[in-house]
């Protein structure tokens, strides 16, 4: 009880310096949880991407229908393979009809070649695997040319790493500035309760006790952060959504441990201010 | 109960402030810490309450040796000693009871026990009626009172005190002198630093003085007939 009361004493005591901590951690977790919304919806946009990876194995004209569908049910049977379906030389012709919709007629009296069309697994669509089960599928004799957009894939890839990567550096960069801004104010707290806190030792109170306050002080004042940077962040979000480009918001999972690291950033900012501070009194 | 073994304390900037003293204050005691400004008094009794360490040698309080107590042992250590400053070092934002009661609540004793015992010390030092007074509201004198008030509070076996009349005219000081011994009287030794050699001449206490960091002049390890007043 002792450590919050004296945490609601020193927001008493000082608000607009507390305001104004909290305020800058808020900003930081932010500026976090935009680049977070941006990684997650490339994430996102990936993964619907990937949803449409396809490998397609043009068969051989002539090759006997009961090959294709034996050589698709064998292929079906491959750890990555989602599935392999087999397209006849007139489901083709359909289906490229269907596509050309008002030009169909272009493809009057032509033949395109049959397929099997294989989709592949969520989790095994990067371009080594699609690399590696295309090889496997072109193996058959009959198999005349195997298509899977080699390049797109790989770029695809490319973009999703560098977005990740990206995340996480900037989302270390903002976590140690967070960290350094809650140490500071911490750190004006500390020194506005410099001499209590000597008058404390002199008496023989433990550093444990004395340290107390300032972290739950710390804690509160990132989870205080986190929830406006959570709230600024929604907001963004759905003016985003509304006007500009359809996006989502994160799952109440990672709204909790954005919240948690909030928290945490402000316990390690006051855990080192208060520390320092022990250690040179 | 306190002892130093051959201790010397030197600073990296301003050099050596004790230089190999050995001293032993036994339970009851009463002991004047004399000398001039700089010869080592401060760190003296700094290093009773531990607040710094020995360079060399060893400083002994009541079981508590300097070369292997943890910041705990530390923390525990000063709930045995009381300890006085010549410029009170109260909390300006606290009454006088608040600033007594602060000593007991930051050491997490029983919130019962606490009324009872800041009233009793403070009608030990003289400041029934001033309870709920802030410090700005009183004399120097009585603000020292209740700087050994919050002293007194945890019973201590020992009041270190640096100056402790510094700051104060003749009267005060005569009557913080007064409390002192009565302290003394009830059981509690006392370590105390001071420049007022009126005080010493008048009492028959040991007397310790130092310079530059030593030793010079230990009354009770000198005769009768030598004890002289530095």
């Amino acid at each position: 009880m002792r450590p919050l009361r004296e945490a609601l004493v020193t927001f008493q005591r000082s608000p607009l310096l507390s305001a104004l901590s909290v305020t800058t951690i808020a900003f930081s977790l932010f500026a976090l949880g935009l680049f977070g919304l941006v990684a997650l919806n490339i994430r996102e946009a990936l993964e619907r991407l990937e949803d449409r990876v396809e490998i397609r194995a043009f068969v051989t004209d002539g090759t006997p229908a009961e090959d294709v569908v034996r050589a698709a049910t064998d292929i079906a049977a491959y750890p990555e393979v989602l599935s392999a379906q087999v397209v006849t030389q007139e489901q083709a012709l359909k289906r490229a009809q269907a596509e050309l919709g008002e030009f169909k007629d272009v493809f009057e009296g032509a033949v395109l070649p049959g397929s099997i069309d294989l989709r592949l697994k969520p989790g095994m669509r990067d371009p080594a695997t699609v690399k590696r089960v295309s090889s496997r599928v072109k193996a058959f004799a009959f198999i005349d040319d195997i298509r899977y957009g080699e390049e797109w894939i790989e770029k695809l890839y490319r973009l999703r790493n560098i977005a990740g990567i990206a995340g996480l550096a900037l989302g270390l960069a903002f976590a140690i500035v967070s960290v350094i801004i809650i140490g500071a104010t911490i750190r004006m707290a500390v020194l506005a309760r410099a001499r209590e806190i000597s008058i404390m030792r002199l008496v023989g109170a433990t550093d444990a006790y004395i340290r107390r306050p300032f972290l739950v002080e710390g804690f509160a004042k990132g989870v205080m952060g986190g929830l406006f940077a959570l709230a600024m962040t929604w907001i963004a979000q759905a003016l985003i959504d509304k006007y500009v480009i359809h996006t989502i918001f994160f799952d109440a999972r990672i709204a909790f441990l954005g919240l948690l690291f909030g928290a945490l950033i402000g316990l390690a900012g006051s855990a080192v201010s208060v520390g320092r501070h022990l250690r040179r009194v | 109960m306190i002892r130093f073994t051959r201790v010397t304390k030197s600073y990296p900037r301003t050099g050596t402030a004790v230089n190999d003293v050995s001293l032993s204050v036994g339970k009851g005691e009463f002991v004047f810490l004399t000398g001039a400004s700089g010869a080592g008094k401060t760190s003296l009794l700094k290093m009773v309450y531990m607040e710094e360490r020995p360079t060399s040698g060893e400083v002994r309080v009541s079981g508590t040796s300097s070369v292997t107590a943890t910041p705990r042992d530390v923390a525990k250590l000063r709930r045995k000693l009381g300890i006085v400053f010549q410029d009170f070092r109260l909390l300006e934002d606290k009454t006088v009871e608040q600033n007594v009661s602060f000593a007991l609540e930051v050491i997490g004793a029983p919130p019962a026990a606490i009324g009872g015992k800041v009233g009793r010390v403070l009608t030990q030092v003289g400041l029934a009626a001033k309870g709920r007074a802030y410090p700005k509201e009183l004399s120097g004198g009585e603000q020292q009172r209740v700087a050994i008030a919050r002293a007194l509070v945890n019973d201590p076996f020992a009041l270190i005190a640096d100056e402790p009349t510094g700051n104060l005219d003749d009267r005060a000081t005569r009557g913080i002198f007064q409390l002192l011994r009565e302290i003394n009287a009830a059981g509690t030794a006392i370590m105390m630093a001071t420049h007022n050699l009126e005080l010493i001449r008048r009492h028959e206490y040991r007397t310790v003085e130092m310079n530059r960091g030593q030793i010079v002049f230990d009354s009770a390890e000198s005769s009768a007939e030598t004890r002289r007043v530095p």
